[in-house]
């Protein structure tokens, strides 16, 4: 039963708020709309920690949506057995979530250490990110369960989860395909969805404005009124 | 040709007085808010200093502005995909401290506290965190009047090509005011760096503004400006910066920071330019010749076929003769005697600046310096400022303009003495400095008295003429029911405040028109 909530329903609550409530955010409130920096108050230990962070947290989230979208039969044809792509997992999640949270422990630290970062917050600042790490630790600490798996040869559950994620963006939600998962990936998955569910109520907002128009901008911009 | 017009300011230095009324009124008008306690849109620097914020000047440590890459322009600080791989932490940002940390001080605690013997002292306070500070060490104009010790203020970066030990000396000492806003650059470099393209120069009058809600808090124009004149609000989290009082400047009046100034040393003016040599003329290849090159862009208002390009390409007439009787246009172009500041920045900057006499009167009643043929003013090789640092200032090193200009100057107060003193003219200072009786005398008027008029020539926006239906424009500003902010930005409206798209709504501000250039 509970399954069937967080695993049948609350994906689909999760997603909406994040898309409808994006959109009406853009929409109707853009001024609140932006990266809600905080170098100008303190630029210390920045340039490690954001960019450990930022560039963790892309890749995690890339292969995220890569290897959990790409239907499997896919990488099969590529070449990529299942257990290669779950060993591939294994190493880049390794790797850029460790990133990620070594830089986010750094931001964590800056922003409840530092008198003025500490004061110029949102009130959404703190507890996103402490959300946003503890999802990420949930999501490490799959790894070494995934790791028993792989040494038995055995990619049963990360097949199982691409599936399942695929079959809710199909609208053809089965829960059950989450029934034999460990429960570290259901924890992480609730997470996982959770951040989505806030999403428009926080300062993660601005991935969505990521600035790759710039790349084939003119310099100059000029308006009329 | 593309001719444009653009709003422009000149700051006679010689008549600044370091009050700092300009800016005074520019902070309680725009700047008296949380976020931005810390920004001066206007701001006066004691020269020599190392300025707001501090060491402005050395792009080698900010990377503001632009460079000649293999003879191509391109932004000191990196390329588009350098910037984006910036993008997580801007390297070259500057931090609160580089201005100062804003400050105020626990007035309360004067009543409130108790009956005590010593009186009570109101202590100075944080305005980011509330903490209470036990010393202030810098403020927004910590070097006011050449306050602090010689070696500090003599990193300033004009000080290069000079041997400036020898002005360490009490005897030799030097000083000016520099009051310093936005220069709404031909070539704005902050534009350039805005990944969202959320900075845009406006086509009719070329002010430089930030769309608030389009700002994503990127912070590359902080850096980009050479001029340090974008600022992070780091309440609100976007970027801010000096918008040409253009409430003020649409309906025809000077800004507030030029009405206000006591001295009157501010000039503000429409110039006409010819917007398709802009990137050309920002590649000049020596620094030393971009002054020129800067001088050579602009058009001249009297010229028939400047007049006839103009009407054609839809600037009003309203404008073409106020650029006719531009002040800027006078002092910048006809008698050469303004110049942009930093014009190695590469950005065409558009406040221009009437470099200061600074005459040892002194030696010359003494007869101990060389004098123009009157045998009273002084010689402008003879000056108290060192050429060099004037140059280092407004041309990139170059003095001769710069010598040019202060004997002008000279030459008008030579001419103005003999008729007021002597009761005849005198115009040989005048002859020697090229300049007709004529100039000498529109000089005199332009820079001494001052009128108001004189000093501000600003024609009205005419917005009413961009609409397509003005009367339509009737009713849609002004009072609005519910929350004003968000009747929504995309083409189809989420929550629709009109039954249907009316007629009227043609010249709703949503449809703006935009493009990029």
């Amino acid at each position: 039963m509970i399954d069937t909530v967080l695993f049948g329903a609350y994906p689909y609550i999760a997603l909406t708020v994040f898309l409808a409530g994006s959109w009406l955010r853009f929409d109707t409130e853009q001024y609140t709309w932006k990266t809600d920096s905080s170098q100008l108050l303190s630029k210390r230990g920045m340039r490690l920690a954001s960019n450990l962070f930022h560039v963790g947290v892309l890749a995690v989230l890339g292969g995220h949506a890569v290897g959990l979208l790409t239907p499997h039969p896919w990488f099969r044809a590529a070449g990529v057995t299942d257990i290669a792509h779950q060993w591939l997992a294994i190493g880049a999640g390794s790797v850029f979530g460790l990133m990620c949270l070594l830089g986010g422990l750094m931001l964590l630290a800056r922003r409840l250490g530092n008198r003025r970062v500490r004061a110029a917050a949102r009130s959404t600042d703190l507890p996103i990110l402490v959300w946003l790490l503890a999802t990420l630790t949930l999501g490490l600490c799959t790894i070494p369960v995934s790791v028993g798996h792989a040494e038995h040869g055995d990619a049963g559950v990360m097949i199982a989860l691409a599936e399942w994620v695929q079959s809710i963006l199909c609208l053809h939600p089965q829960p059950g395909l989450l029934a034999g998962v460990e429960p570290i990936f259901k924890a992480h998955i609730t997470f996982g969805l959770t951040v989505l569910l806030v999403f428009p109520f926080t300062r993660l907002v601005h991935i969505w404005s990521v600035p790759l128009g710039y790349l084939g901008r003119a310099y100059q911009v000029v308006r009329t009124r | 040709m593309k001719i444009r017009a653009q709003f422009a300011l000149v700051f006679n230095l010689d008549k600044c007085i370091g009050c700092h009324t300009c800016s005074v009124t520019c902070k309680n008008v725009w700047t008296n808010r949380k976020g931005v306690e810390y920004a001066w849109f206007n701001n006066v620097e004691s020269k020599p200093g190392i300025g707001y914020p501090k060491n402005w000047e050395d792009q080698e440590r900010w990377k503001g502005g632009w460079e000649l890459r293999g003879g191509k322009l391109e932004l000191k600080s990196g390329g588009r995909a350098a910037r984006l791989l910036n993008i997580f932490s801007n390297p070259h940002m500057p931090e609160i401290d580089d201005y100062y940390a804003p400050f105020t001080y626990d007035y309360g605690k004067l009543v409130t506290a108790p009956l005590s013997e010593a009186a009570p002292t109101a202590r100075p306070v944080s305005q980011i965190d509330g903490s209470r500070m036990e010393k202030i060490t810098w403020g927004p104009n910590w070097e006011d009047d050449l306050a602090g010790e010689f070696h500090k203020r003599a990193k300033d970066q004009n000080f290069r090509d000079i041997g400036k030990e020898m002005y360490a000396q009490f005897e030799n000492t030097f000083h000016l005011y520099l009051p310093r806003i936005c220069n709404h650059c031909l070539n704005p470099a902050c534009v350039a760096a805005c990944p969202s393209g959320s900075i845009y120069k406006r086509e009719e009058d070329g002010i430089v503004l930030v769309d608030q809600d389009k700002c994503r808090g990127w912070r590359m124009c902080i850096s980009a400006c050479p001029y340090k004149k974008v600022f992070y609000n780091w309440e609100s989290g976007k970027a801010e910066k000096c918008i040409g009082c253009y409430p003020r400047v649409e309906s025809g009046m000077p800004t507030i920071c030029s009405e206000s100034c006591v001295g009157r040393i501010r000039y503000n003016g429409i110039l006409l330019y010819d917007a398709d040599r802009i990137e050309e003329l920002a590649s000049t290849e020596s620094e030393q010749d971009l002054y020129q090159a800067h001088l050579s862009i602009f058009l001249d208002p009297h010229d028939p076929k400047v007049i006839a390009a103009a009407r054609q390409q839809g600037i009003p007439d309203t404008w073409i003769e106020a650029a006719q009787k531009s002040p800027i246009y006078k002092m910048a172009v006809d008698w050469k005697i303004a110049f942009p500041i930093h014009p190695e920045f590469r950005t065409l900057p558009m406040v221009w600046y009437v470099p200061p006499l600074s005459p040892v009167q002194s030696q010359i009643d003494q007869g101990n310096l060389a004098t123009t043929p009157d045998g009273v003013l002084p010689d402008s090789a003879t000056l108290r400022l060192p050429l060099k640092y004037l140059a280092n200032l407004l041309t990139a090193g170059q003095e001769a303009p710069i010598r040019a200009a202060l004997d002008k100057l000279i030459a008008m107060r030579s001419y103005q003495r003999s008729l007021h003193v002597d009761g005849a003219p005198d115009l040989r200072a005048v002859a020697a400095a090229g300049l007709t009786e004529q100039q000498a005398q529109d000089m005199y008027r332009l820079l001494a008295i001052a009128n108001h008029e004189d000093r501000f020539v600003v024609p009205t926006s005419q917005t009413e003429l961009g609409l397509e239906n003005f009367h339509a424009f009737q009713g849609q500003n002004g009072f609005t029911f519910g929350n004003a902010s968000s009747t929504g930005v995309s083409p189809f409206a989420l929550f629709p405040d009109r039954r249907t798209d009316g007629v009227e709504d043609l010249t709703h501000p949503r449809k703006a028109k935009e493009d990029v250039a």
